[in-house]
């Protein structure tokens, strides 16, 4: 599971081709429960495959997701 | 026959389609009932419930095709659908399409229907692509766990369909026990408490299945706490139970939940799949095609580029085609006017087929070919995966609005026809955001308003016809952008829905899925040439030919007073004749007749109306009436459309005012602009 100690930062903030793991979503239920539902959760391994000008693009597993920024402010991970 | 046991003395079977958007599930629904729903490369593309039926080993079955959904606690209104078509409809057997190359994100919503109680079939549907990407999934396995049948499809081809359809049939009879999550023992005393409290409720236990709906309330579900919100006593009890739990956990019932959910799913699958070992792949193609469609600096001049290529393919490949057509209807009128001479038919019959059907229907059937084409480009976009692309590009702009990236669907699908376009606002979180798109929707000009274009730009700027074309389609998106900022800033001040769009991968789109989208939207034109277009024709005919002894289309007939009331409002535009007033007014009726009135009124199709044209604009009026028809009033079909999807009759009439208002002013400025500069 988590390593103890590494540094929780939002998504975000890390560039292109780095690999996360979630740690906490934080921000309003609904934005939670949306991300849930879309299996971003707590624990998952998250690639940032893209981070530039507009939304990111990120991908859990095979799937890829476009996350507006406001969103990936609120996804808190662990780099790894 | 000896199965007939399975329907109790029912007619049918009732079967739901339900799972993830863009899991398969229309294209299996096509598979099983041989019907052509409309099938794409993006998440959200059905938004409404569709029925269609078969029969196997001689029982009735009613499939029912739902959209697509990621869990059964439904934000947008085409989730909705689906989820209360599966609780509150219950069909017999719920076939649960799960996407094999994503299990574990899939089996989120699979546990969530195992834990009402539905009767469950697992299509492991896209199992081609699951092998490709090295993907192994042990069925047996999955469904030994699940104690759920489990059969392998790829729905695109129909394998694996006849299989789904036993194993419908045997679920039906299934009477035993279901997998059940184990949510642990803190969570599942305050389970076992609701679940008491439900039972004793008769109203709560017939309707759902008790522990279903006490897991709902622990997940404090959002349209569950609505809908039982009267029920105080209880719903006392659910919120001590959610505080006890907090208190232990330290955090919200529902994230433990899905936590929980989460993990027992990854457990499932680590027992279930194998993925070959493949050299580390950080990028898939997708994302490798991803980094230039949606480059910063490349993202918009390739969606700009894109569009560009949909008009040049139509009017390249189109007009030849339409010019055969054109000779055709030239052909018929000349040998059934001669024919009807010959008989000695009387002149108003001449008249009425020659003047009235020939040229009202011929001048419209024209534009079979561009409109085809048009509707087969729109295809490859969708099929290939890069409607979702196109949103994300746009996120940019529509953000600068107030909206995002994924309001942009419905407007791309607008350019087809706007009717589908207002539906497909159904995926939005937000009401405002929705309410916005609908309104800009016939900004966005469909396939119906392009015959309008084709003759126009044909008539002056032959040249440039696809630029010219192609001018009009971006005046459209502009002004939606802009409207949609203005009713944002003055209308609907809310907030906008954060935003998160799944992108699907890339797919190679086949020739018989384009083919086939070609020719179900297309033959619906065709149809609407036959009925409404004709109708409205007739119609047209008659008004131009009374009263009695009148000359035909002249401004004297009922048709020529009726314009010629309109036409002084239209003078400022550059149009302010009697047959473009009357040709806009029956326009309403359907687009495509804005040209088949003109046909009727100048009595010509085919090049002769090319050149009635010619005589009766300038390249500069007809421009402006171009843009006219693109911006005013929506064809009736999408003034229903709107009226149902707002379910307000105050935005209907908003959206024909200000379309209209909005028309008027952008002909106008375009006309006396252009004649302060120069032009003519
Ligand atoms: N390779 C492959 N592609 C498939 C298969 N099933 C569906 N597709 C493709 O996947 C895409 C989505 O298919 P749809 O049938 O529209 O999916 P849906 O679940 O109805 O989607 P929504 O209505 O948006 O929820 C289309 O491009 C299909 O051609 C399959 O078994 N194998
Ligand atoms: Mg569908």
């Amino acid at each position: 599971m988590l390593k103890k100690g590494g540094i929780v930062l939002p998504i975000s903030m890390l560039p292109p081709g780095k690999k996360a793991v979630v740690v906490d979503i934080i921000g309003g239920e609904g934005i939670r429960r949306r991300l849930i539902d879309m299996g971003i959760v707590r624990g998952v391994e998250i690639l940032v495959v893209k981070n530039d000008v507009g939304p990111l693009i990120v991908g859990v597993g095979e799937m890829r997701f476009a996350l507006g920024f406001g969103m990936a402010q609120k996804i808190l991970v662990e780099e790894l | 026959m000896e199965k007939m046991g399975v329907l109790e003395g029912r007619k049918e079977l009732v079967v739901a389609l339900a799972g993830n958007p863009n899991s398969g599930k229309t294209s299996l629904f096509n598979e099983l009932t041989g019907s052509r729903q409309h099938v794409g490369n993006w998440p959200g593309v059905t938004v409404e419930k569709k029925e269609g039926r078969l029969k196997f080993q001689g029982i009735d079955f009613k499939v029912v095709d739902l959209p697509g959904t990621y869990s059964l606690g439904a934000y947008t209104e085409d989730e909705m659908i689906a989820r209360n078509f599966i609780i509150y409809d219950k069909p017999d057997v719920v076939i649960n399409v799960v996407d094999a190359t994503n299990l574990e994100r899939n089996l989120y919503l699979t546990m969530q229907l195992l834990e009402m109680n539905a009767n469950l079939v697992i299509a492991l549907n896209m199992s081609d692509e699951a092998k490709a990407k090295g993907i192994e999934i042990d069925k047996d396995k999955l469904s030994q766990i699940l104690k759920v049948p489990v059969v392998m499809t790829v729905a695109t081809k129909g394998e694996g369909v006849k299989e789904l359809l036993e194993n419908v049939l045997k679920a039906v009879e299934f009477k035993g026990e279901r997998y059940r999550i184990d949510y642990g023992k803190e969570l599942e005393e305050g389970i076992s408490e609701l679940e008491s409290l439900i039972k004793e409720d008769e109203e709560l236990s017939k309707k759902f299945f008790p522990r279903w709906l006490a897991i709902k309330f622990i997940e404090n579900d959002e349209n569950i706490m609505k809908e039982f919100s009267s029920k105080t006593a209880l719903m006392e009890k659910v919120k001590l139970i959610q505080k006890k739990l907090e208190g232990i956990f330290g955090e919200d019932a529902e994230v433990v939940v899905a936590d929980k959910r989460y993990g027992v799913i990854s457990g499932i699958v680590k027992e279930c799949v194998k993925k070959r070992s493949t050299p580390e792949e950080r990028y898939t193609l997708s994302d490798r095609i991803d980094r230039i469609v949606t480059n910063k600096y490349l993202g918009i001049p390739i969606f700009l580029v894109a569009m560009w290529a949909v008009f040049e393919f139509t009017f390249a490949l189109g007009n030849p085609l339409s010019d055969w057509i054109e000779m055709f209807f030239d052909w018929l009128g000349e040998v059934t006017a001669s024919w009807l001479e010959s008989i000695a038919a009387p002149d108003i019959l001449i008249s009425f087929i020659r003047d009235g059907i020939i040229a009202g229907v011929g001048s419209v059937l024209v534009f079979i070919p561009p409109i085809f084409l048009l509707f087969f480009a729109i295809s490859v976009l969708e099929d290939s995966g890069y409607m979702a692309r196109a949103a994300y590009v746009m996120d940019r702009f529509m953000t600068a609005l107030g909206l995002h990236g994924k309001s942009f669907i419905p407007m791309l699908i607008g350019f087809g026809c706007n009717v589908p376009g207002i539906m497909a606002t159904r995926t939005l979180e937000n009401t405002e955001d929705r309410l916005v798109t609908i309104l800009v929707n016939p900004l966005m000009s469909c396939a119906a308003r392009l015959p309008v274009y084709v003759l126009f730009a044909g008539a002056f700027f032959a040249e440039n016809q696809g630029l010219v074309v192609f001018s009009i389609y971006l005046l459209g998106i502009v002004l939606a952008v802009i409207m949609a900022k203005i009713f944002k800033k003055f209308l609907f001040k809310g907030k906008t829905a954060p935003f998160v769009m799944e992108l699907p991968p890339y797919r190679v789109p086949t020739l018989k899925g384009l083919l086939i989208h070609m020719w179900e939207r297309g033959s619906l034109f065709v149809r609407k040439a036959g009925t409404i277009i004709l109708g409205v024709v007739v119609l047209v005919w008659i008004l131009s030919s009374l009263p009695a002894g009148v000359e035909y289309a002249s401004a004297e007939s009922y048709i020529g007073r009726l314009g010629s009331a309109v036409a002084p409002i239209l003078k400022p535009a550059g149009f302010g004749t009697w047959e473009a007033a009357s040709a806009l007014i029956f326009g309403i009726l359907a687009k495509e007749t804005v040209v088949g009135t003109l046909g009727v009124v100048y009595g010509a199709e085919g090049d002769a109306l090319f050149e009635a044209i010619r005589q009766h604009f300038t390249p500069l009026s007809a421009y402006a009436f171009m843009v006219m028809t693109l911006i005013y009033i929506p064809c009736v079909a999408t003034i229903a459309a709107i009226r149902r999807e707002t379910n307000s009759w105050k935005w209907t009439f908003f959206a024909i005012g200000y379309t209209l208002i909005l028309g008027w002013l952008m002909a106008v400025i375009i006309y006396q602009g252009g004649k302060l500069l120069g032009f003519n």
